[in-house]
C-alpha cells in the first residue's frame, strides 16, 4: 500500500503541474513561440540575432508597430476594428513634415499639435462609430482612404525631407550615455530598476491576493515566470548597454505599455472596454456608456497613431505620401497572434505586444537569412493563421460538452 | 415487431472530467408521447444529443435500436434518415429565409438539379396546413412570431418523413395559447403514427399529453413513470426529480410593506421601429418598501416593453409618463441615471442581455457597480473585487469552483444567481425581475424565491414579471394584469386566483374584438 503510495505521489505532482500548464496553455504558447523563434534564428544566422546591434535596431524598427498594437489591442477588444491608422501614419507624418520644414513651427509644439491633430482625426471616426452607429469597418475603411488622400495633398505629392537633429531622436535617438567604453550604466541601471519594479509589483499582488484569502497561481510558476521576466529584461539591458544604450522610443514604448496593461487589466474604463466586447446589450444595461467608451476608444487609437506617425518619420527622416502603408494589417496580426479574440472581448496588452515582437522578429530574422520579401509575406501570413487555429482548437478542447 | 419504437441500452456519455450519463436505458412505445424530466444539468439534452446523431456512435457506451435494429448514427443526417428528428429549444431556422426555403433548407426540391419553387412552395403549403399553418410559404421567418416558428421547425421534420420527433424545451418561449396548440398538434401527429419524446419542464404540460415520463437526476435514469396506470401528480413527479419531497413550491414568508418606494404614472411607449404601434398604453403602477409586485400577462401583452422602457428607455420609442421616487419625480433616461437612482433591471434573456458570458463570476457581479471599487485614478481594487464576489458565491449558494468560473459555463439557475448578484451589489432600492426563474430547475427556483424574500425583506420593492401564474401567485404581495399594453387590474394576493388573473389578463383581447363587432 505505502509502495504504490510512493510510486504514484511524484506521477500525480507531474500530471498535477502539467494540468496546470495546460490550462494557461495560451500563455505559456505564446512565450514558448517567442523563444522558439529566438532561438531558431540565433542559430540559422549563426548569432547575428542577438548581438548587440541587431537587438537595438529591432527594438527601433519595431516600436511603430508595436505602439500601434497597443491601440489596436484595446479596439479589438472592444469589438471593433481600425484599418486607416497606416493612413493616419502617413497624414500625421506629412503635417509633421509641413508644419516644421514649411511652417517653421518648433518640433515640441508640433509634436503636441500632431497629438492633438490624431485625437481629432479618432474623435472624427469614433463620432460616426459610436454615435452614428456605423460599422467601424465601414468607417476606417473610408479613413484608410480618405486620410491617405490627405496626406497626399498635405505634401503635394512631394517628400519632405530632412527633419531638425533633436526631432529625429525621437525616432533613431538614444539616451545620453555615460559609460566611456563596455556596459552603458545609465542602461544597465535602468534594466536592474525595471526588474526590481517587476519583482516589487508581482510581489505585492501576490500578498495582497493571500491576504484576501483568494487562490494564487502555484508558488513554483510564479517564481518561474517572475525569474524569467527578471532576467530577460537584465539581459536585453545588458545587449543594448554594450551597443549605444537605451532608445529613446523604447522608453516611450516601456512607459504606454505599462499605463496601458494597467488601465486595461485595472481601470474602470478597461473593465468596460471588455465588458463591450464581451457582450454590448448586457454592458449597455448594467450601465456603461458604451457609445462614450466606444468613442474614446477611437479618439485614444487616433492619438497612438499620432504617435507612431512622429516616431516613423523621425525615424526615417522623411515625410512621404506612401509612409505606413500596410501598418494596419502589422498591428491587427501582431494583435490576433498575441491572443485576441475575433469577436471581442478577450486579449491583453501584453499578448498584442509579444505578438508583434513574433512579427518583427520574423521579419529581422528572415531579413538577415536574405529570404525574398515575396517568401517572408507568405511565412508571416502563414504564422497568423496558426496562432489564430491554435486559438480556436484549444477553445474547442477546453469548450468541450 | 416489438412494441417499443425506441430502445436505448446503458448508454454513458462521458466529457472531460464529467460523466453525463451513467447506463441511462429508455425505452419508448410506438405511437407514445414520451416526456423527459429532470433539472437542468440532468443530462436530458445529452441523451437526445446521444440518440440524434449528434454526438456520433462511438463516442459513447452503449447501443441504441430503432425498429427493431440496431443503429449507428454517425451525424444529424443518418438520423434523420432512420426517421428521427431533434427539434432544438434555440430554433435552428434561418430568419431572411422564406418559411418554405426553411423548410426544405439542405433538401431542396429540385428538377433536373435546379430548384424548383413552384414545387417547394406547393409541398410547403400541404406540410404547413398539417400543422394547421395558414401563412403564406413565401413569408420570411422573421415576419412570423416565435410560435409560429415552432410549427415550421415541426412542418420541416414532417417533411423528412419523421417518426420519432424529439422536442426540447418547445414552449419555453411561448405564449399560453400557442403552446395549447402546439401540445394539440403533437396529440394530433400521434394519431397519424408519429411517435414524440418532449422534453419539458413544465409539469401541467406533461401530465397534459404524456403517455409516459421517464425522470433523469444526475445523468441517470431515475424512474419511468406510466401515466395511465396510475394518478400521477405533479408532485410525484418533482419529488423524482430533485429525489426529495418538496415541503411547498414557495417558501414560507410575511411581508413587512413600508411606505411607497417608486411610482409610474400614465406610462406610454410605441415600438421603436414601427412608431405607430403603441405598446405601452398610459400605464401607472406602483412599489412600497418591501413589497413583491407581480406583472401577469399573456406573451405580447408589454411586460418586459415596460420594465425596458422604464429602465433608461432601454426600450422603444416616444416615451412619455413620468417616474416618482419616495415621492419625487425622478428622470430614468437613461441606464446609468436608473441606476443612479436605485432602480435595476434584470433582464429574462440573461444570456443575451445579463451577462458577459465569456468572463468570469467575478467581473459579471462587479459589472454595473464599478465605480463602488475604484480607487485612485479609477483603477479597480481587484482584491476586493475577488472577495466581494467570493461573499455572493457564497451568500447565494452559487455552485461554481471559484469565482473565477466563466459565467458561459454555468448551469441556467446558477447563472441567474450571478445576473441577481450583479444586481444586489449595486444595491438599488427597487429591483425588476424580468422572468426571474425561466429555464431554470425546481430546486434553483426555490433558492431564487428565498433570494427575491430575502430583498424583499431588507426593505427593497421587488417588481416581477413571470409567465407563470403559480409563481406570481405563490410569491407576489400584489399583482397587476396587463393586456395588450394596458393596466387592466391591481389585485391583491388576498383576491388572487389564477382564474381572475387570467380574466383580467385576456380582457383587453375581449373587448378590441367586440369592438370590431
Amino acid at each position: 500500500m505505502t509502495t504504490s503510495n510512493e510510486v504514484t505521489k511524484p506521477v500525480g505532482e507531474a500530471r498535477r503541474i502539467l494540468g496546470y500548464l495546460t490550462g494557461q496553455l495560451r500563455q505559456v504558447g505564446l512565450f514558448t513561440a517567442l523563444i522558439v523563434i529566438v532561438l531558431f534564428f540565433q542559430i540559422t544566422t549563426h548569432g547575428i540575432t542577438l548581438r548587440p546591434i541587431n537587438v537595438s535596431n529591432l527594438v527601433i524598427q519595431n516600436s511603430y508597430i508595436l505602439i500601434l498594437a497597443i491601440g489596436m489591442v484595446m479596439v479589438i477588444i472592444a469589438g471593433h476594428i481600425d484599418l486607416s491608422v497606416g493612413s493616419v501614419v502617413a497624414f500625421v507624418g506629412a503635417m509633421a513634415g509641413v508644419m516644421i520644414t514649411e511652417w517653421h513651427i518648433a518640433w515640441p509644439i508640433a509634436i503636441v499639435l500632431c497629438l492633438i491633430l490624431g485625437a481629432l482625426v479618432g474623435a472624427w471616426q469614433g463620432f460616426w462609430i459610436a454615435y452614428f452607429r456605423i460599422p467601424a469597418f465601414i468607417v476606417t475603411l473610408a479613413g484608410m482612404l480618405v486620410f491617405r488622400g490627405a496626406a497626399q495633398i498635405a505634401l503635394q505629392n512631394q517628400q519632405i525631407s530632412p527633419f531638425p537633429e533633436a526631432f529625429r531622436r525621437l525616432g533613431s535617438g538614444f539616451l545620453p550615455s555615460f559609460g566611456t567604453s563596455g556596459y552603458e550604466p545609465l542602461t544597465i541601471g535602468l534594466g536592474v530598476l525595471a526588474s526590481i519594479v517587476l519583482i516589487f509589483g508581482s510581489l505585492r499582488q501576490r500578498w495582497a491576493r493571500h491576504k484576501y484569502g483568494l487562490e494564487s497561481e502555484p508558488l513554483w510558476w510564479f517564481v518561474l515566470k517572475l525569474a524569467f521576466g527578471a532576467f530577460l529584461i537584465i539581459y536585453i539591458a545588458f545587449l543594448l548597454a554594450s551597443y549605444n544604450g537605451t532608445p529613446i522610443v523604447l522608453v516611450i514604448l516601456g512607459l504606454l505599455i505599462v499605463i496601458y496593461a494597467a488601465v486595461m487589466a485595472r481601470s474602470v474604463f478597461g473593465r468596460h472596454v471588455y465588458a463591450i466586447g464581451g457582450n454590448l446589450h448586457a454592458a449597455a444595461l448594467s450601465g456603461v456608456k458604451t457609445q462614450r467608451v466606444t468613442f474614446l476608444l477611437f479618439v485614444n487609437m487616433g492619438v497612438i497613431s499620432a504617435l507612431a506617425g512622429l516616431v516613423f518619420t523621425a525615424q526615417l527622416n522623411l515625410a512621404s505620401p506612401s509612409a505606413g502603408s500596410g501598418f494596419e494589417l502589422d498591428s491587427i496580426a501582431a494583435v490576433f497572434i498575441g491572443g485576441a479574440a475575433v469577436t471581442g472581448g478577450i486579449g491583453t496588452v501584453t499578448g498584442a505586444i509579444v505578438g508583434g515582437l513574433i512579427i518583427g522578429l520574423l521579419n529581422n530574422g528572415m531579413s538577415i537569412l536574405g529570404v525574398g520579401t515575396e517568401y517572408q509575406s507568405l511565412i508571416k501570413g502563414l504564422v497568423l493563421l496558426a496562432a489564430v487555429a491554435f486559438d480556436v482548437y484549444n477553445k474547442r478542447r477546453t469548450g468541450g460538452r | 415487431m416489438t412494441t417499443n419504437i425506441l430502445e436505448m441500452q446503458g448508454i454513458t456519455k462521458t466529457f472531460p472530467g464529467v460523466k453525463a450519463l451513467q447506463n441511462v436505458s429508455l425505452g419508448v412505445k410506438r405511437g407514445h408521447v414520451h416526456a423527459i424530466c429532470g433539472e437542468n444539468g440532468a443530462g436530458k439534452s445529452t441523451l437526445m444529443k446521444v440518440l440524434s446523431g449528434v454526438y456520433p456512435a462511438g463516442s459513447f457506451d452503449g447501443q441504441i435500436v430503432f425498429e427493431d435494429a440496431k443503429v449507428d448514427f454517425k451525424n444529424i443526417n443518418d438520423s434523420e434518415a432512420a426517421g428521427v428528428v431533434i427539434i432544438h429549444q434555440e430554433l435552428a431556422l434561418s430568419p431572411y429565409l422564406s418559411i418554405a426555403e426553411n423548410i426544405f433548407l439542405g433538401n431542396e426540391q429540385q428538377t433536373r438539379g435546379w430548384i424548383d419553387w413552384n414545387k417547394t412552395n406547393l409541398e410547403a403549403s400541404k406540410l404547413l396546413a398539417r400543422v394547421g399553418l395558414k401563412d403564406n410559404p413565401i413569408t420570411k421567418i422573421t415576419d412570423i412570431g416565435v410560435g409560429k416558428q415552432q410549427l415550421v421547425e415541426i412542418a420541416k421534420a414532417l417533411s423528412k418523413r419523421v417518426k420519432l420527433l424529439i422536442l426540447d424545451e418547445p414552449t419555453a418561449a411561448l405564449n399560453d395559447e400557442d403552446s395549447a396548440h402546439l401540445l394539440e398538434l403533437i396529440k394530433q401527429l400521434q394519431s397519424q403514427g408519429i411517435t414524440s419524446i418532449i422534453i419539458s419542464h413544465k409539469l401541467n404540460e406533461i401530465k397534459a399529453i404524456a403517455d409516459a415520463v421517464t425522470i433523469i437526476r444526475d445523468g441517470r435514469a431515475i424512474e419511468t413513470l406510466d401515466m395511465h396506470a396510475d394518478e400521477i401528480s405533479e408532485e410525484r413527479i418533482i419529488k423524482g426529480m430533485v429525489g426529495r419531497e418538496l415541503e411547498s413550491r414557495y417558501p414560507d414568508h410575511t411581508p413587512m410593506i413600508g411606505e411607497e418606494l417608486l411610482r409610474v404614472e400614465h406610462w406610454n411607449v410605441f415600438h421603436p421601429i414601427d412608431t405607430t404601434r403603441q405598446i405601452v398604453k398610459d400605464a401607472s403602477i406602483s412599489v412600497r418598501a418591501g413589497e413583491i409586485v407581480g406583472i401577469a400577462g399573456l406573451m405580447g401583452a408589454g411586460r418586459t416593453e415596460l420594465a425596458m422602457s422604464l429602465f433608461g428607455k432601454s426600450y422603444g420609442v416616444k416615451i412619455s409618463g413620468k417616474v416618482f421616487k419616495r415621492g419625487v419625480e425622478i428622470d430614468t433616461g437613461t441606464v446609468s441615471k436608473a441606476i443612479q437612482h436605485g432602480i435595476a433591471y434584470a433582464t429574462e434573456d440573461r444570456k443575451r442581455y445579463g451577462l458577459n458570458l465569456i468572463d468570469d463570476i467575478t467581473r459579471n457581479v462587479s459589472g454595473s457597480a464599478l465605480s463602488k471599487l475604484a480607487g485612485l485614478f479609477g483603477f479597480v481594487d481587484d482584491h476586493k473585487e475577488a472577495t466581494v464576489a467570493g461573499k455572493y458565491l457564497k451568500s447565494l449558494n452559487i455552485k461554481a469552483p471559484s469565482v473565477d468560473s466563466i459565467t458561459g459555463k454555468l448551469s441556467g439557475g446558477n447563472q441567474q444567481k450571478v445576473v441577481l448578484s450583479k444586481w444586489m451589489y449595486a444595491d438599488p432600492d427597487v429591483l425588476i425581475l424580468d422572468e426571474p426563474t425561466r429555464g431554470i430547475d425546481v430546486g434553483a427556483k426555490y433558492e431564487i424565491y428565498t433570494i427575491i424574500h430575502r430583498l424583499a425583506d431588507e426593505g427593497k420593492g421587488v417588481i416581477m414579471i413571470s409567465s407563470e401564474l403559480p409563481e406570481l401567485l405563490g410569491m407576489c404581495d400584489r399583482i397587476y394584469t396587463l393586456a395588450e399594453g394596458r393596466i387592466t387590474a391591481d389585485v391583491p394576493r388576498s383576491q388572487a386566483t389564477a382564474e381572475i388573473l387570467m380574466q383580467h389578463m385576456t380582457k383587453e383581447r375581449e373587448r378590441s374584438t367586440s369592438d370590431n363587432v
